[in-house]
């Protein structure tokens, strides 16, 4: 069963991600790193990716004269995706397995960040990705 | 300026390594292909359709010689596969058509492999560069293209390569010989003055091929196709072709300079490493005596392109057996060359690196400003990263800190992103 | 260059579309098949997935112990993703002309929804030939 996990965050959380500390920025990687090897391993892994930040973020709505209307300007309250993992697991409980380990990745500090990931299934038969 | 000087060149020829996953006998598909598909392009006078049945030969190949051996002529058989593949299409066309019974007739033999192959010309690879780098066709389309016509590459090679859908891959190929066909391009050598024209589109798009090689070399994880030595190889080929031509041997140049440095640009964490920090002993020695041998040869015939004058600022830092040691003034007069030669944003702010390591970084930020109005660079991530870097020299902490937080959020590079932040990181010392 | 086009909505949207009539969801679900296939026909389609029901989203929290705390329950005006396209395209207005096309996907009364599609760039592992 496929699952996406989605990480998050309005504006400043992104912000702050970036003002944290060399060390607490390369032990988070280090994290990430891990559990991507082990899903790996497991067969459990289909894809991560991660996105550029808000600031290059746009949203289309429509075109007018054969030219979309694009805005870049987003309320501050937005929760903007980072990233995300795609999983392939067994059960919903491994799904959510797989994200605690994720949102107890350290951040500042060496602490977890707890950060919470939303965990949706894919809808069934339109699964056209390779 | 003062002469690019060359140092004495003993280093032999860079091995071209051979990838540990490849079969033996890949190599040599490789190599067939182009000759393959321009004899039988030639010969039914259908560059698209014979493109698609030496693709099918090849995999033929792919799956049948491992089990069978490699063939006597392996050439010859490739030919014989796509003519069969052709004549079967041909026939089933017909059928569709319903045409007259001596065309039928006709399509009965197949042509003699021996013929073919006799019609063969030197040339044909060139043509196909030609025509896979046609100025019609987008840079993606034609290094797909060039990737499967001329470098003997399977869809799903090529697909992996790029990380999008082996349908999508074809697609895009098909699409790319359609624009061809719709276009009216003859199956032959573009005359000498077209030639001259054309080959800057030619040397772009394995210029392309080279660049998506090496940025994707991140890492010391092994991929299944190594675009990089790939755009070496076909500009190897290029270059025998037109061995009179400087530019040609500039970009071959260029790419052996700049791969040389592989394996000194990822840490133990796949962390990038900036060409001021890496370890030299990690350089590829053979591969830079032999991109400062090219190089000379193109400068001594007085002629100076932009892909010469890259190579020869890649060669300049290359030389350099410490950092210290860099030949930063000559860097500059090359890139001061270069901006008259070949103008671009990215040279404009290549030019303004250089000028900070010889005038100071002042000088630097000041060549940079320029830069904000051109809308071609104002807001990409190199530009901010660049300002970071200079503002750091001169001490400026916290412009700094600033300045690699955006070039952070403008990336569309993962290893850079984590590269700027970490630098930004560093910085505010927390 | 890759680019991922996102719809959202909030639970009241995703509640609103439930309830469409047939003929407007039928209309809704041949545009964007067909739109998936054009994708793919022009040589940019990467991948194209739909979410789940928000209904059965979930938030999950490094718990204590390793055990994931996990919650259901979300802010009314929570965007939630239904569904994504990620594109391989040459620029980036190549990318919100894909997204404008999409947002035009018939809505109720078979009218072009205009729906807002975000447009973010997708990290690469590469790294350019400039360090």
């Amino acid at each position: 069963m496929k699952y996406i996990l989605l990480m998050s965050s309005a504006r400043t959380g992104v912000e702050s991600y970036h003002a944290w500390s060399k060390q607490d920025i390369e032990a988070h990687m280090a994290a990430l790193q891990s559990i991507h090897k082990d899903l790996t391993a497991s067969g459990e892994f289909v894809a991560t990716q991660g996105l550029t930040g808000p600031s290059e973020a746009k949203v289309v709505r429509g075109e007018k004269n054969g030219v979309p209307v694009t805005d870049g300007i987003f309320p501050e309250s937005k929760e903007f995706l980072l990233g995300y993992w795609i999983v392939d697991v067994a059960n919903a409980g491994r799904a959510y397995a797989i994200a605690g380990r994720i949102s107890a990745a350290p951040g500042p500090g060496g602490k977890p960040t707890n950060m919470p990931i939303e965990v949706r299934q894919f809808a069934s038969h339109e699964s056209n990705s390779e | 300026m003062r002469i690019w000087a060359s140092k004495p060149c003993g280093g032999k020829k860079a091995e071209m390594a051979d990838h540990p996953y490849d079969a033996p006998f890949e190599h040599l598909l490789r190599e067939l292909a182009p000759q393959v598909l321009g004899a039988v392009a030639r010969r039914f006078r259908d560059f698209s359709s014979a493109e698609d049945a030496v693709q099918e030969a090849m995999i033929s190949a792919f799956t049948q010689w491992p089990q069978k051996g490699v063939p006597d002529n392996p050439r010859g058989w490739l030919i014989q596969v796509a003519c069969r593949r052709m004549t079967d299409q041909v026939r089933s066309e017909i059928a569709r058509r319903e045409r007259e019974t001596v065309v039928a007739a006709e399509a009965e033999s197949l042509p003699p492999t021996l013929e073919i192959e006799a019609d063969m010309d030197p040339d044909d690879t060139l043509i196909l560069l030609f025509m896979c780098c046609h100025p019609a066709l987008t840079p993606s389309s034609a290094i797909a293209l060039t990737l499967r016509a001329v470098g003997g590459l399977t869809t799903a090679e090529i697909a992996n390569a790029f990380l999008v859908p082996e349908a999508t891959m074809a697609q895009r190929i098909s699409r790319a010989k359609q624009t061809i066909k719709d276009s009216g391009v003859p199956f032959r050598l573009p005359a000498p003055h077209e030639r001259t024209e054309r080959l800057p589109a030619v040397l772009h798009v394995l210029y392309l091929i080279f660049s998506e090689g090496y940025a994707s070399s991140i890492g010391s994880h092994l991929q299944r196709l190594d675009l990089a030595r790939e755009a070496i190889r076909l500009t190897r080929s290029t270059k025998t072709l037109l061995a009179d031509n400087p530019e040609v041997a500039g970009l071959l140049a260029l790419m052996l300079l700049t791969d040389a440095r592989r394996r000194a640009r990822t840490g133990p964490d796949e962390e990038l490493i900036p060409l001021d920090k890496q370890d030299r002993a990690l350089w590829d020695r053979a591969e830079i005596s032999e991109g400062i041998e090219l190089l000379t040869a193109a400068l001594s015939r007085a002629s100076v392109g932009l892909y010469q004058l890259q190579a020869a600022i890649a060669a300049v830092h290359d030389e350099a057996e410490r950092v210290e040691n860099t030949d930063w003034p000559q860097i500059l007069a090359l890139y001061e060359l270069l901006k008259q030669v070949a103008p671009s944003p990215m040279v404009t702010l290549n030019h303004a690196i250089a000028a900070a390591m010889v005038h100071g970084p002042a000088k630097g930020l000041e060549l940079l400003r320029a830069l904000d109005s051109d809308p071609r660079i104002a807001r990409h991530y190199r530009l901010d990263a660049v300002r970071a870097h200079l503002f750091e020299k001169m001490g400026d902490h916290e412009a700094a800190i600033k300045h690699y937080r955006i070039a952070a959020a403008r990336t569309t590079s993962l290893p850079e992103r984590n590269y700027l932040i970490t630098q930004a990181a560093r910085l505010a010392g927390n | 260059m890759k680019y991922i086009l996102m719809m959202t909505g909030k639970k009241s949207d995703f509640e609103g579309y439930a309830s469409w009539s047939k003929a407007d969801l039928q209309a809704n679900v041949s545009f964007m098949r067909a739109f998936s296939k054009e994708l793919k026909d022009s040589g940019v389609f990467v991948s194209t997935e739909g979410l789940g029901w928000p209904s059965e989203a979930k938030l999950v929290r490094a718990g204590k112990n390793g055990e994931p705390i996990t919650d259901g329950v979300f802010p009314e005006s929570k965007e939630f993703l239904a569904g994504y396209w990620i594109i391989d395209v040459e620029s980036p207005d190549q990318a919100y002309e894909v997204a404008a096309r999409a947002s035009q996907a018939p809505g109720p009364g078979g009218k072009p929804a205009n729906m807002p599609i975000e447009v973010r760039p997708v990290l690469s592992g590469h790294a350019d030939l400039g360090l």
